[in-house]
């Protein structure tokens, strides 16, 4: 007897539909999975027929064979082991025909038949809704992730016994999620208020923060690099709907959502260490997850001791800081990852760190070129922002904190910023001034007369490139949103100079 | 792999201009072709080869030295001083190191002077490779390249120390502009010394380990290089009255009068570079304002960013 249950496979952030085909004939007594099926899947035919002897069904001892369709796409994962227990179930009679049409099935088996939360119910219950199915049951585990998407109905289920009386009598399990203890929100441990002095790097952090731009931190070891940094997710602006949703996808094909956590309420921060290999930042394998770029979404992408990091592995940056996304081509097929991040990165000046600071630092010309060389002109080109962060001082160290910014205040001035950035670019795909196109920037980037001529007379002296210039405007644009003023001034103009690099040889 | 620090630049049209000046002709008289002011001094090489010319022994010559990792107040001292001596006519030798050497050619070939490398490497070699422009330039015809090493010679450690001798006997004074306590440019000045050469240098503060070696030599007599016109004056050339006063003309902006910020922030300025953090701290006037000025200063002249993040104001 044949029988066939939809489920769904991860395919770069998609879901795609695969049916679950069984067949029972006569035969050898085997069990056979053909359709392009990872060892991970392959294993689920153990888990099946154990998990039913469990039940006390005994499978006949007839050829079964499962299909998994289409055949040209490859499964991975334990995604698969519920769908195949169902179609065998039907297949050998045990659960009615027809009592599982229009119904979407993703789960990973225990021995015992319990039913273990997966990776990746987010999109595969989009898939489903696109597709038009009625019901979607998902382990117990996912439902709070599965509810998330409306206009379907989602079962979470707990047992195979509870999919079985699901197929006989149509009656569903309770419904309600396990109760999970709410996470108790982390009181914001790193705040501004602990950086004494640094006012221009905080000043910078909060420019790079209210428009996306890329920033650079470069200093003496143990000035505070990576403490900036890490205070920077908590000036960023509110997450919107749309943008968690886009967030709370990728994560899940991750299988990085907490659980109890359906959505993603902030903005990541991803913090690799140097030695990330190629594919881990870009996203790979033979059929590409996302690698921390993509992950960093919508978020932070920071890289400490960045020219410490692979030459070739920071090359692969180039593309996904301009178009924003990265296409991954693999024997698995052509991916697109949405990558969207906000770029900072921290390192020093030369191998001892103390330059230029004659004093301190004793290494050679050619020392701190072949240092500062590691990270290629291109891609410094593509950040907005540098901004040196000086060792501090004692008096700054032991200052009183009464005239330091909170990241509250920060935040506030952030949330303007963007609120201004949103409405003006309201019908527009984008949201940040750092995605502004090139096309639109004349429309939204008005200077007045005296900042034409400073960035004219910058743009010879600084031996600025095109893109250089476009990424000037941007960061201009975004210095005079903080200031709320429609127009950028020679004071924005100047001030987006100043945090750009500048050539050191003239 | 590491790419080398030097380019071997057999191109033809140098491998060309490539001459041998050997000390001695056949019948065992003296070259005129070669320099006549090594010719005095015992340990100079029999034979140098050559692109472009010698300095020319009628006009007045000086050489200046200095450390490789200057800073970017030596840069800019070395830079004056061989500009305002080359264009009183002054030939200009130094080493065609990096740092000061490298900038105080610069300096000459800036008003178009002549200037002169005596290098530790062959005459077709270019060591460090960051200087082939400059190193282009001279061959082209704004001065010479001369070595006692044969053509293709690898920059070789040894051959550094050596060649200083020919740099001091060719000038008529040698000046250190930023020197540590060990430093080639003071064997440069040792060499000077017993050839009966005047040394002069450049005075920088006691805690700056790159001004020490100058400190030093004033210390032991060497004449204090407070201005270029002194060393003009030495060297006995008519020093030229309104560039001193365009000079000083320059120091007042006609901006500073304007608003209190720009006077705030040039006399907090100073020739050695500060963060904009410490800049922040002295003035006290927020990082937007702050920016502003600084940027029209850096536009105007006033000031320049030598390092990214740190500023000084330029003479």
């Amino acid at each position: 007897m044949f029988c066939s249950i939809l489920s769904a496979a991860i395919y770069g952030v998609d879901a795609v539909p695969i049916w679950v085909e069984a067949d029972v004939s006569s035969g050898m007594p085997v069990f056979s999975m053909v359709g392009f099926v990872s060892s991970q899947v392959r294993e689920a035919q153990d888990r099946v027929r154990t998990a039913l002897r469990n039940l006390g069904i005994l499978l006949p001892p007839k050829r079964i064979t499962i299909n998994l369709s289409p055949g040209d796409i490859r499964k991975e994962g334990t995604r698969f082991d519920l769908p195949i227990a169902a179609a065998v179930l039907q297949a050998v009679g045990e659960i009615p025909e027809h009592a599982l049409d229009g119904v979407m099935l993703i789960g990973e088996l225990h021995l015992d038949g319990r039913i273990e939360r997966i990776a990746g119910v987010l999109p595969s219950v989009l898939m489903a809704r696109e597709k038009g199915c009625r019901i979607c049951l998902v382990p117990a585990g996912n439902l709070r992730e599965g509810r998330i998407v409306s206009g379907i109905r989602v079962t979470g289920i707990r047992h195979l016994h509870e999919l079985i009386q699901f197929c006989k009598d149509s009656s569903l399990p309770p419904s309600e999620p396990d109760p999970v203890s709410e996470p108790e929100k982390p009181a914001a441990q790193e705040d501004f208020r602990d950086i004494r002095g640094q006012t221009p790097v905080i000043r910078a952090a909060l420019i790079s923060a209210a428009g996306f731009h890329n920033l650079l931190l470069s200093g003496p070891p143990g000035s505070g690099k990576s403490m900036i940094a890490r205070r920077i997710p908590g000036i960023l602006p509110p997450l919107t709907p749309e943008e968690s949703l886009e967030i709370s996808r990728i994560y899940s094909i991750a299988g990085l959502l907490p659980e109890g956590q359906p959505l993603m309420k902030s903005r990541p921060f991803r913090a690799p260490h140097h030695n990330i290999s190629a594919a881990a930042l870009c996203g790979g394998g033979m059929i590409p997850r996302p690698g921390e770029i993509t992950l960093a979404h919508r978020g932070i992408l920071y890289m400490d001791e960045l020219p410490e990091a692979d030459p070739r592995t920071l090359e692969m940056l180039r593309q996904p800081l301009e178009e924003r996304r990265i296409t991954v081509s693999r024997s698995g097929g052509t991916f697109l990852f949405p990558a969207s991040f906000l770029f900072i990165a921290a390192m020093n000046p030369c191998p001892c760190g103390y330059y230029p600071d004659r004093e301190r630092c004793s290494c050679s010309p050619r020392e701190i070129e072949l240092y500062q060389a590691r990270i290629s002109q291109p891609l410094l080109d593509r950040i907005d922002l540098h901004c040196s962060v000086p060792a501090v001082s004692y008096a700054d160290l032991t200052s009183p904190s009464g005239d330091v910014v909170s990241s509250a205040q920060l935040q506030k001035k952030v949330t303007d910023a963007s609120l201004i950035q949103q409405e003006r670019y309201q019908g527009e795909s984008f949201l940040f001034n750092s995605e502004l196109p090139v096309s639109l920037l004349n429309r939204y980037c008005c200077l007045t007369g005296e900042a034409a001529r400073m960035m004219e007379n910058a743009f010879s002296r600084l031996g600025l490139s095109a893109r250089g210039y476009h990424h000037l405007l941007r960061v201009s644009r975004t210095i005079a949103d903080l200031e709320h003023s429609d127009s950028i001034c020679e004071a924005h103009v100047s001030e987006a100079i100043c945090f750009r690099r500048q050539s050191r040889h003239t | 792999m590491q790419k080398r620090n030097y380019i071997l630049d057999t191109s033809p049209e140098l491998t060309r201009k490539i001459r041998l000046v050997e000390k001695y002709r056949s019948d065992g008289t003296i070259n005129p072709a070669y320099p006549s002011r090594l010719l005095p001094y015992g340990q100079m090489p029999k034979a140098l080869f050559l692109i472009g010319e010698f300095p020319d022994p009628s006009k007045k010559t000086a050489a200046i030295v200095g450390a490789r990792s200057c800073s970017a107040y030596g840069k800019a001292e070395a830079r004056r001083f061989a500009a305002c001596l080359a264009s009183s006519g002054v030939q200009v030798i130094s080493g065609m190191a990096s740092g000061i050497d490298a900038w105080a050619q610069r300096g000459a070939l800036d008003v178009r002077g002549r200037t002169f490398s005596v290098l530790g490497c062959g005459v077709n070699v270019c060591y460090p490779r960051e200087n082939y422009s400059l190193y282009r330039e001279i061959a082209e015809g704004h001065g010479g390249l001369i070595s006692e090493f044969a053509p293709d010679a690898l920059p070789l450690s040894w051959h550094f120390p050596i060649r200083n001798r020919i740099i001091s006997a060719l000038a008529d004074i040698v000046l250190v502009v930023e020197a540590r306590l060990k430093s080639g440019s003071l064997i440069t000045a040792d060499y000077a010394l017993d050839q009966g050469k005047t040394v002069y240098a450049v005075p920088g503060r006691n805690d700056d380990p790159l001004s020490q070696g100058c400190n030093r030599l004033i210390a032991q007599g060497a004449g204090i290089a407070t201005s270029p016109e002194i060393l003009l004056e030495e060297l006995g050339l008519p020093v030229s009255k309104n560039k001193e006063k365009e000079k000083r003309e320059k120091q007042i902006p006609p901006e500073w009068k304007k608003t209190g910020e720009f006077r705030k922030i040039f006399t907090s300025l100073d020739s050695r570079e500060i963060t904009l953090s410490e800049l922040q701290e002295k003035t006290g006037i927020e990082i937007p304002q702050l920016c502003l000025v600084l940027m029209q200063m850096c536009m105007s002249g006033y000031a320049e960013e030598t390092a990214p993040g740190y500023y000084r104001k330029t003479n």
